[in-house]
């Protein structure tokens, strides 16, 4: 059975359809017409075989002190490439003569650089010097495939700050496949602040597409550079660092171990940031890095630990500060009570031992003499306070204040690789003693900065500065502007409030006034300016204790907030204070009239290697 | 019918063999594509070329399947497989995975599969389904409806994977939909002014196209006097196509998402923006245009060598036609496109039942507005939308679909002499 043909009353519009197929393929033919044959400015001649992307590398931004002075720049070097496809015959053993290097290095370098690409340049020699890059230029076009990329490499002003500003290296693997901009070969900020500002530091690179004929020749830009782009510069940052003041702390602590923070409290801009032992920034550029890099890795002094941001030591004394400023705000004593101290105190089953001082004392004067006695008092009183229904409850009521310090917790700047420090918490004491198996006797040493406590000393710096304020802190970071010194670095901003009242903390600054006046900090006074400080002593079961020293000055309008820690130097106040106070007195006056007392600190040696004990 | 059916004797030889040369100039190109001296292995199921084999294997299976199958199948079943095609839609929504920024993709181990592509398949199956039921001479506005919701239901499904390049397919319907006086030459007409005004407007300021719209409707007006009827028409045609104008700076400015503005944007203004969306136009324009006349010769491309194309095995595969084969293979690539979409429109004016021809026609359709559109965009006609070039970009899906309609078509055309 077969139907009849209906092709409906709009069979004529089959023509329209038909012509409107026929006219797009028409039109897509002109327009491949002018592409392919019509326009000439898409083809490359006949004499240039190749378009060769050329990168241009923006140099990576400057770097500034605070006061504007340069302290990171660059300077250029040139890198050899490869395009192992465009390689062709070409006086092998003279290339190699050219460059010294071996025919074998030769070939397996040509043969990685094949296995990454063939159409894409890879790096062939890194870092050529200036001789053979003049050398090579006059014979390179006997190399086809072969050309000479223009670098930057950083340079610094002065061997300081190494770990601060970090340090610059190759893209690895992981960073190219995760993030497109970067290509092997590309440089990228590896730590500190080049990592840390890496986006704004790197600029943008740029694309100029040349011309290249069979003689390895440049002929010229493809398109009048129609399609390149520019490379854009990299921002230029101001940190907050104060370079006079950041040689004069690296002098401080040569042949010793351990870390000086410098912060302005109003501010929370890291004056100084001084960590010991260090090295040559200039050690870790080039093609000795790798090298270099192994050579530090291997030294047993371990100077690429960042103790100022890494180092985690129980504070020691010098949390007697908050200790002292929870019992105030919590109403456990008020500014009037006093406890006597007879050289020891003795609660079940524990003592704990005190040096001779005047007593009875205060919350002022047990600061003022460091007092155990009256620490471990009112330590255990601010944990046994009825109002809590348990300990846990109390402990985790005290951790929350001591964290509110900036304690156990990393910044979150612009610092790189902090350590969050430790404060304990109830569930540790839980797990290791059962929820009914401690009593505040038990947690007793928290009193004095012992125990289960880890703070940094950038931490330490931290809650210095909030004292000085009175009551909050800035966070603590590195860069104060990007790209012009107006432009200014908002984003750390915001004060952290401390919720104990600002009558504390006055009383506070009084009592670390009178460590510096008349207490145990009385040897550091400096002439003129009146500082407030407080001195730690670390207890330190490998070997001798650590000297722990934290201050801020003027105490009426403080400029300064500072804490020095020397390892394995013994008492706060034989070391650290005074290097403290040297710190201070250069940082409000530019200089330091103290010969004999400056001479003694950098006299002083406390590097021993021994086994890392401050972690 | 006589017993003995021999498919193979009433099969249209002519699209038989373009699809042949088009599968296999297609997988040489994708070949080409992706050829490194790294991985010359052809049946490596890491490349794309070594899983487009497999494919390409599926794709004749699957014609094979279609071809076998009773013809009265697709009739009696076009409801049940669009419907089912519909609910995988909402499914892909859920279950689906995302590539490139658009969830419409279905995975198995390696393989990952689209299904919207087959949704143009079930869509028009009750396409034609719906027209060859409609008893009236003329359509009336219900069947008129009825035809505008089969195609706008999977079309916002897609829309909704976020797959506009898909979703714009659907819109080549109008062919079939014109053909069937479903729509009238006017709207095809407003149509094209449409999309050259929206493009206009692009360019210039609004109110120079308004005014030059303004001039236009006076001249006319102006000529056509005597007929006192005509000026209150062309008044009202110019406050809507001036309306239309204005409204499309607020559609660009508010409803496109920020990278298709960029695509069109880029089409426009030249593109200052080599590294963002004028990247893929600009590099494909060099590769193309480099080909010259002859081409480069098989696997001598550099700019396709050097993988600055990115996609370029998929929608940007006209690339490697371009560079390696010059002006000569693209002249091969669109006169087999043109022979292809002419004898099918050929072909579906044969037939007997509208159920076939509607199917002819829509097959049509989608094969012109893929090769219109995927080989505007490599030559900076059209912007940069990511839909493949039938049967020669590599996937899957893409190729089993445009084979399943293809050879459907082919089957109810070689059974045109019966009632179906």
């Amino acid at each position: 059975m077969q139907i009849k043909h209906n092709p409906g009353q709009f069979s004529n519009r089959r023509k329209i359809v038909a012509g409107i197929i026929l006219a797009t393929s028409l039109l897509l033919l002109v327009q491949l017409f002018m592409l392919q044959i019509a326009d000439p400015s898409y083809k490359t001649s006949a004499l240039s075989n190749y378009l060769r992307y050329v990168t241009d590398y923006p140099a990576r931004g400057l770097i500034y002190d605070r006061n504007g002075e340069l302290l990171v720049y660059n300077e250029a070097h040139y890198d050899l490439m490869v395009i192992p496809g465009q390689v062709s015959e070409l006086d092998t053993l003279e290339f190699c003569e050219l460059l010294g290097i071996e025919m074998a290095t030769f070939e397996s370098r040509l043969l990685q650089a094949r296995q990454y690409s063939r159409f894409r340049p890879s790096v062939f020699e890194r870092q050529i010097s200036k001789t053979t890059f003049a050398a090579f230029q006059e014979k390179l076009f006997r190399y086809p495939g072969f050309f000479v990329q223009p670098r930057t490499l950083r340079k610094y002003t002065y061997p300081i700050a190494t770990h601060t500003f970090g340090y610059v290296g190759e893209a690895g693997p992981n960073v190219i496949s995760n993030d497109p901009y970067y290509r092997p070969g590309d440089y990228i900020g590896v730590s500190g602040v080049e990592r840390a500002y890496e986006e704004q530091l790197r600029g943008q690179k740029g694309v100029r597409i040349r011309m290249v004929d069979v003689h390895n020749r440049d002929a010229g830009p493809f398109q009048e550079g129609r399609f390149d782009t520019l490379a854009v510069a990299g921002k230029d940052l101001y940190t907050t660092m104060d370079a006079e003041l950041q040689v004069y702390g690296e002098r401080l602590l040569q042949n010793k171990r351990g870390s000086i923070v410098a912060i302005e409290p109003s501010t929370g801009e890291i004056l100084s940031l001084v960590t010991s032992p260090a090295f040559d920034p200039g050690l870790l550029v080039g093609r000795q890095r790798t090298r270099n890099y192994r050579m530090l890795q291997n030294d047993s002094l371990n100077p690429l630990f960042n103790r100022a941001l890494m180092a985690q030591y129980p504070p020691g004394s010098v949390f007697k500060i908050i200790n002292t400023l929870i019992a105030l705000q919590e109403g456990v004593i008020s500014p009037q009570t006093s406890y006597g101290c007879g050289g020891i105190y003795h609660t079940t089953g524990i003592s704990i031992r005190c040096r001779s001082h005047p007593s009875p004392v205060n919350a002022i004067t047990g600061i003022q003499y460091s007092c155990n006695t009256f620490s471990s008092i009112i330590f255990q009183n601010t944990i046994n306070q009825s109002k809590f229904e348990n300990i846990q409850e109390s402990l985790q009521q005290w951790r929350d204040y001591v964290t509110s310090f900036g304690l156990g917790n990393p910044f979150g700047s612009d610092l790189s690789h902090e350590l969050p420090g430790l404060v304990v918490t109830p569930d540790y004491y839980d797990r290791l003693y059962g929820p009914r198996g401690w009593r505040s006797q038990t947690i007793l040493s928290l009193g004095i900065g012992q125990g289960e406590l880890g703070v940094t000393p950038v931490q330490l710096a931290n809650m210095t500065a909030a004292v000085a304020n009175r009551g909050y802190y800035i966070t603590p970071h590195l860069v104060k502007a990007i790209d012009t010194p107006d432009n200014k670095n908002n984003q750390f901003g915001l004060a952290n409030n401390i919720e104990i009242d600002r009558e504390h903390f006055e009383t506070m600054a009084e009592a670390m006034r009178r460590v510096m006046a008349e207490g145990t900090g009385s040897f550091s006074a400096i002439p003129d300016i009146e500082t407030a400080g407080k001195t730690g002593t670390v207890q330190n079961p490998h070997g001798e204790n650590h000297s722990v020293f934290v201050a801020f000055a003027p105490v009426d309008d403080p400029q300064i907030a500072i804490s020095v820690v020397v390892e394995n130097a013994g008492y706060g106040s034989v070391w650290a204070a005074p290097i403290a106070s040297l710190m201070i007195e250069k940082y409000l006056t530019r200089e330091v009239n103290r010969a004999w007392f400056e001479q003694r600190i950098l006299d002083a040696r406390f590097l021993t290697a021994q086994p890392e004990d401050a972690q | 019918m006589t017993p003995q059916f021999n498919i193979l004797k009433n099969i249209d030889k002519t699209v038989l063999f373009l699809f042949l040369v088009m599968v296999i100039i297609g997988w040489f190109n994708i070949f080409a594509s992706e050829y490194t001296e790294a991985h010359r292995h052809i049946f490596d199921l890491g490349t794309s070329y070594g899983k487009q084999l497999v494919w390409i294997l599926g794709a004749f299976i699957l014609a094979a399947a279609v071809l076998t199958i009773d013809i009265r199948f697709f009739t009696s079943f076009a409801w049940v497989i669009y419907v089912s095609l519909l609910v995988v839609l909402i499914g892909v929504l859920f279950f689906g995975v995302e590539i490139n920024a658009t969830r419409a993709w279905f995975r198995v181990g390696g393989f990952a599969f689209q299904p919207s592509e087959i949704a143009k398949y079930g869509t028009i199956l009750a396409l034609a389904s719906l027209i060859s039921r409609a008893r009236v001479k003329s359509p009336d506005v219900s069947s008129r409806t009825k035809a505008f919701a089969v195609i706008l239901l999977p079309a916002m499904l897609v829309l909704l994977q976020k797959d506009v390049g898909t979703t714009l397919v659907f819109s080549s319907f109008i062919l079939v939909l014109f053909r069937e006086g479903y729509i009238g030459g006017l709207v095809l007409f407003f149509g094209v002014v449409a999309v050259a005004l929206f493009v206009l407007t692009l360019i210039f300021n609004e109110f120079i196209i308004i005014g030059a719209l303004a001039a236009i409707t006076l001249l006319v007006g102006f000529l056509m006097r005597k007929k006192s009827r005509v000026m209150p028409q062309l008044i009202g045609l110019f406050l809507l196509l001036s309306g239309f104008v204005y409204s499309v700076d607020y559609t660009f400015d508010n409803v496109l998402e920020p990278h298709h503005k960029a695509r069109i944007e880029v089409l426009i203004y030249g593109g200052a923006d080599l590294q963002g969306a004028g990247y893929n136009l600009h590099q494909s324009k060099i590769a193309i245009g480099s080909g010259g006349f002859a081409g480069k010769g098989f696997l001598q491309g550099t700019q396709t060598q050097f993988n600055f194309i990115p996609e370029q095995s998929t929608d940007f595969i006209f690339c490697t036609v371009g560079e390696e084969w010059g002006f000569i293979g693209s002249l091969v690539i669109i006169g087999l496109y043109t022979s292809l979409m002419i004898r099918l429109l050929y072909l579906a004016e044969k037939q007997r039942s509208v159920f076939s021809r509607v199917f002819g026609y829509a097959t049509i359709s989608i094969l012109f507005f893929h090769f219109a559109i995927n080989i505007g965009m490599t030559i900076g006609l059209v912007p940069v939308i990511g839909i493949p070039l039938p049967l020669i970009s590599y996937g899957g899906s893409s190729l089993w679909g445009m084979t399943l309609m293809l050879f459907t078509f082919l089957k109810l055309d070689a059974h045109r002499y019966e009632m179906i």
